[in-house]
């Protein structure tokens, strides 16, 4: 079997879990509504509600504006992440006395939630645009330096004893070994990175910010426009799970040799 | 011992130059003497088998020809030189395979010729002869990942090959595979070894392994590790399990490792 058809059991299952949990929501909003009036009904608005401020905001030309606005925050931090994440892991990984000297710090920092230099980003590099790239950056620099670094460091020391009895110079072994035995690992990272990015994107959009899907969810709530807040939520769900997916079949490329062993 | 001395030393053997040469080497890992004082020269073109229990230390003696481990005293020397780093010159073969896994069969037979900077298309044409030598024709394009441990250490075997060292160390190669499998790789291993003269030193705690294949058995006892018997059969090839000098010999042996397994207290 080839192509779509592989994935059509899969595809299906999804759409049914999909059609099951809006048929709940459905069934909440609608029942509370007409039958068993539990709580206000404007605190859960139905599906079509808040599609519907989907299509109002995209028809006003909002929705789009945030998510660009959102998305280009985001490739920015995570891009600026990856470079140094990767370039850091590698040489951390690859010289001991840099790995003495830098690994605790990365130890002491790691554990504080990036949330916690929020006010201090903002302070320090004001509301614009800067604040929430640098915070970003921050944030995904963490899982992506630490997944590479033992991607590095841990290399099956047979490959490197093969390797060199079959002439490699340390310039070899970079290069033909360590480097793509830690491929796996970098590419781990860089997805924790990824959805890192996102997930803080939003909590700096709600603190200062006048654009970004954040933002849109925080001024949704301002003038109590429930159907809009959860819609600002469903569009980040949805890029997250396209995002991903992309993500994944690009890991399948370039670990073919690893989907491979699975199949 | 009359057949050891009926087998001793095989004139042929005694009279080429010698290749590999051990001279005082012992290794000791902290209180641990894992190998005491080994004199042994190892002639060109020989297949010897380092034979004996798991902890005679035939392993880090192997390890220390290829130069993966420094020997604690003595020196070792390959070609009259000191082996200081692990080299070209001696392909391994590990038990474990040690295939990268990212590369397909092909690949990683190229990975020798392609560090020596041959253009690709010389890489490709050694790889393909050498696959083709171990009998993986048609599986070039293969990953590891999709190859039963048989074919995994022949291309381990092809890759070893391609890059034409003049001296093969094998590290229990044939350990992790079926007993079918590993009677027919033992067969190819001798067919390649006679196309293909290296100067072989095979690991093994197969008695029977030794003598089907070796022309030089270095008998190993343990606490210390050391040299406890060399014995070189003279048997023709192709050799028979069911000969009675391969009985002989295979019932020689089996006393003296086994006198060695008993110093150890386990059985």
């Amino acid at each position: 079997m080839s192509g779509w058809k592989k994935h059509l059991p899969g595809l299906a299952g999804a759409l049914f879990s999909i059609a099951i949990f809006l048929g709940f929501w459905l069934f909440i909003s609608y029942g509370n509504r007409f039958w068993f009036k539990w709580f206000n009904p404007i605190l859960l608005p139905t599906p079509m509600e808040v599609l519907q401020a989907g299509v109002n905001s995209y028809r006003s030309g909002d929705l789009q504006r945030d998510i660009w606005a959102s998305l280009s925050r985001v490739f920015q931090g995570f891009a600026l992440a990856s470079v140094a994440g990767v370039f850091l892991g590698v040489a951390v990984g690859t010289w001991k006395p840099l790995e003495r000297l830098v690994e605790p710090m990365v130890e002491m920092l790691r554990p504080i939630p990036p949330l916690a230099f929020l006010p201090m980003m903002v302070l320090w590099f004001g509301i614009g645009e800067l604040s929430k790239i640098a915070f970003i950056t921050y944030a995904a620099f963490f899982p992506i330096f630490t997944t590479t670094l033992e991607g590095i460091k841990y290399v099956d020391p047979l490959l490197i004893r093969a390797a060199s009895s079959l002439g490699a110079s340390r310039m070899d072994m970079f290069r033909h070994v360590v480097l793509p035995a830690a491929l796996p690992a970098i590419i781990t990272g860089l997805r924790l990175g990824f959805g890192l990015s996102f997930f803080v994107i939003v909590a700096a959009e709600f603190i200062a910010a006048d654009s970004g899907l954040g933002y849109l969810i925080n001024d949704a709530r301002t003038f109590f426009l429930v159907s809009q807040m959860l819609m600002g939520a469903a569009v980040i769900g949805i890029i997250g799970f396209f995002v991903n997916v992309g993500l994944r079949a690009l890991e399948g490329r370039l670990l073919r040799w690893r989907v491979s062993v699975r199949a | 011992m009359d057949i050891a001395t009926s087998l001793d030393a095989a004139p042929d053997l005694a009279m080429r130059p010698t290749k590999i040469s051990i001279r005082g080497v012992g290794k000791v890992f902290g209180d641990n003497v894992a190998l005491e004082k080994v004199d042994l020269d190892l002639p060109e073109n020989s297949f010897t088998c380092l034979l004996g229990p798991s902890g005679c230390g035939k392993s880090t003696l192997l390890n220390m020809i290829a130069g993966f481990l420094k020997p604690s005293s003595g020196q070792i020397l390959v070609d009259g030189k000191e082996v200081t780093a692990p080299g070209a010159d001696r392909g391994v073969v590990f038990q474990e395979y040690a295939l990268f896994p990212w590369r397909t069969a092909l690949d990683n037979v190229c990975f020798g010729p392609m560090l020596k900077g041959k253009s690709k298309s010389e890489q490709r044409a050694i790889a393909m002869k050498h696959l083709a030598t171990v009998g993986l024709a048609g599986h070039e394009q293969k990953y590891p990942g999709n190859l039963s441990g048989g074919m995994k250490q022949r291309v381990a075997i092809a890759r070893a090959l391609a890059n034409d060292p003049s001296v093969l160390l094998m590290d229990e190669p044939f350990g992790a595979l079926d007993a079918q499998t590993r009677e027919v790789l033992q067969e190819e291993m001798l067919r390649i070894w006679e196309q293909d003269r290296k100067t072989v030193v095979f690991v093994t705690h197969s008695i029977s392994e030794a003598i089907f294949l070796a022309d030089r058995i270095v008998v190993m006892g343990t606490r210390p590790g050391c040299v406890k018997e060399v014995v070189d059969p003279q048997l023709s090839h192709p050799r028979e399990r069911t000969d009675a000098d391969f009985i002989a010999l295979e019932r020689h042996l089996k006393h003296l490792v086994r006198a060695e397994v008993q110093k150890l207290g386990v059985h």
